[in-house]
């Protein structure tokens, strides 16, 4: 008998944690392909929210009382939860954030604008969210530093020799993303890190698309900064997770004023609360960060090899698909890429494609993903991308493949 | 394939989609005006040549969807000729057409009448609405000053 190393990933076990894919839209089963812009919940994390609120809804931190008690341990217990899930070296370095857009803008708020000297410079990718250029955009319109962009390849990856030479005496950070929502890109954490401390410089990378697909260890990427959104793991919107290392965020001054990043306030002076509450001004995200903790636990539960092995065989098994329809053309073919296929037909726009599929239950994004600059590199106004998740099947990919031959019918 | 598929994209639309009419940059143009729709990427540039209270020639450039493309082809064809006060009334009258609920019965508008199915489909309004849009403004403003 052939040895197993893994348990057999049973998909449909999967989707019956996902009370969302059983419904139907316009008739038909859901087929949704659009995980890149927000995944489904799992009934245990929806559990998780209506629990918090049912039996121990209180603010944390403050109250003496039991419920409050019981909800500041629920709350502790999900950064303690993200700091197991990202490995960090301690749960002080978890700080949580509306989302991985509130981690950049704390990171361009509290760590670079202050270091920021006019012709200093701040390198990020071509293929960047805006979440992650415009940042850094706003960073240097204030204190006169530069925004540097390192380029990208034909098929959509980083140049790594280019990213090296851009760093320069006046870089002052490099935020790059972890894998591009647009092209699929996985790009090389560690390399990246790599190359900018070797000439002393920190990075930041946002893991927003990266975190539901593979196993991060900031540890041993050395990041200096991470960024992750809660409403991409299987969790709820509203709740986001910077990770710092400890030594970078004791140096930096509060985000946002207010409620519980406090350790003493009187009109002439206040002083500033410990890491990681210095930064989490006002009632946080309670719910929100329960419900991350669950949604956590669920994918540890089906385990992260399993989920990228399973996805893996999706994206080859939909890539292939996509080559096979005459007109098709996959824009991004990065040698390491997570499942997402972003993709033109000839003469027709994507959001044709897209009004069309939705007719037959298929749920894909169209546009721009918030990524201009991308299909700008790429000579396209938008495209069409279909992303997966754990929960999608073969046979949601035939789905596409055979609204995708409509559309072809429609447009003759 | 569902029926309202085939009524957003008739084939005058697919017509207009492929061969767009007025499809040109305008030189003697007096007013021009930029229309974008920043959700799906849809860019236009309209030109229009006034003389006196007519409107003497229409052209539009740009890149877009197969509505946002017709409905601006569509568009060309329909104002070219009439009046400044008809081409306004024309842009009341398709957008109450494009934007009245699919229950409730519309004007016919003649060929711009194709455009009707994007009731059915509210996120495509805008798509079709965009070159009328730009129109308006293309007019609101004073004639283009000379560069030369």
């Amino acid at each position: 008998m052939m040895p197993v190393a893994r348990a057999a990933f049973d998909v449909d076990e999967v989707r019956a944690a996902f009370p969302i894919l059983s419904r139907t839209v316009r008739g038909r089963p859901l087929v949704y392909l659009d995980n890149a812009a927000t995944t489904q919940k799992p009934a245990s994390v929806i559990a998780s929210i209506v629990q918090y609120y049912t039996e121990l809804n209180a603010n944390v931190h403050r109250g003496v009382h039991e419920l409050s008690e019981r909800a500041t341990d629920a709350y502790e217990a999900a950064r303690e939860g993200v700091k197991a899930f990202f490995n960090a070296a301690d749960h002080h370095e978890i700080v949580f954030t509306r989302n991985a857009t509130e981690g950049i803008n704390l990171v361009a708020h509290a760590f670079a604008r202050p270091r920021l000297k006019p012709g200093d410079e701040v390198l990020i990718s071509a293929m960047e969210h805006h979440s992650n250029i415009v940042p850094w955009q706003l960073a240097c319109a204030a204190t006169g530093a530069k925004l540097v962009v390192a380029p990208i390849t034909d098929e959509g990856e980083l140049d790594l020799d280019a990213f090296d030479r851009l760093i320069g005496r006046r870089t002052m950070l490099a935020a790059v993303t972890h894998m591009s929502n647009a092209l699929g890109t996985i790009t090389p954490a560690e390399d990246i890190v790599r190359i900018a401390h070797a000439k002393g410089v920190p990075v930041l990378l946002d893991g927003s698309q990266a975190a539901y697909h593979m196993r991060v260890d900031v540890q041993a990427i050395g990041a200096d900064f991470y960024v992750a959104t809660g409403h991409k793991l299987y969790g709820p919107t509203g709740i986001g997770v910077l990770y710092g290392r400890s030594e970078l965020l004791e140096e930096m001054d509060p985000f946002l004023g207010g409620g519980d990043m406090i350790a003493s306030v009187t009109f002439e002076r206040s002083t500033w609360n410990e890491l990681p509450y210095k930064f989490e001004a006002g009632t946080p995200h309670i719910a929100g960060a329960i419900g991350l903790h669950a949604a956590l636990n669920f994918i540890e539960s089906i385990g992260l090899d399993r989920i990228a092995d399973h996805e893996r065989m999706l994206l080859e098994y939909g890539t292939a698909l996509l080559e096979g329809i005459p007109g098709v053309r996959i824009i991004g073919s990065a040698r390491r890429k997570g499942s997402i296929l972003s993709f033109v037909m000839d003469g027709i726009h994507p959001h044709d494609i897209g009004t069309i599929v939705d007719r037959e239950g298929v749920a894909i994004r169209t546009g721009h993903h918030c990524a201009q600059p991308v299909m700008e590199r790429f000579g396209v106004p938008a495209t069409a991308r279909a992303s997966l998740a754990m929960y999608n099947t073969t046979a949601e990919l035939d789905a596409l493949g055979a609204a995708l031959g409509h559309v072809r019918e429609v447009f003759g | 394939m569902t029926s309202d598929i085939n009524d957003l994209y008739q084939e005058v639309i697919l017509d207009h989609n492929r061969r767009p009419r007025n499809f040109h940059a305008l030189a003697e143009a007096t007013h021009k005006a930029e229309g974008y729709n920043p959700l799906c990427g849809d860019r236009l540039t309209l030109y229009v040549r006034v003389d006196g209270d007519k409107i003497a020639d229409v052209a539009f450039e740009g890149s877009g969807c197969a509505i946002s493309k017709a409905s601006a082809s569509l568009m060309t064809e329909a104002v070219k000729g009439r009046t400044l006060g008809d081409a306004r009334a024309l842009f009341d009258r398709f957008h109450r057409m494009v934007t009245t609920s699919p229950e409730r019965s519309v004007e016919d508008l003649g060929k711009l009448s194709v455009l009707g199915g994007v009731r059915e489909f509210p996120v495509r309004i805008k798509c079709a609405s965009l070159a009328w849009h730009t129109l308006k403004a293309a007019l609101a403003r004073d004639a283009i000053a000379s560069t030369e």
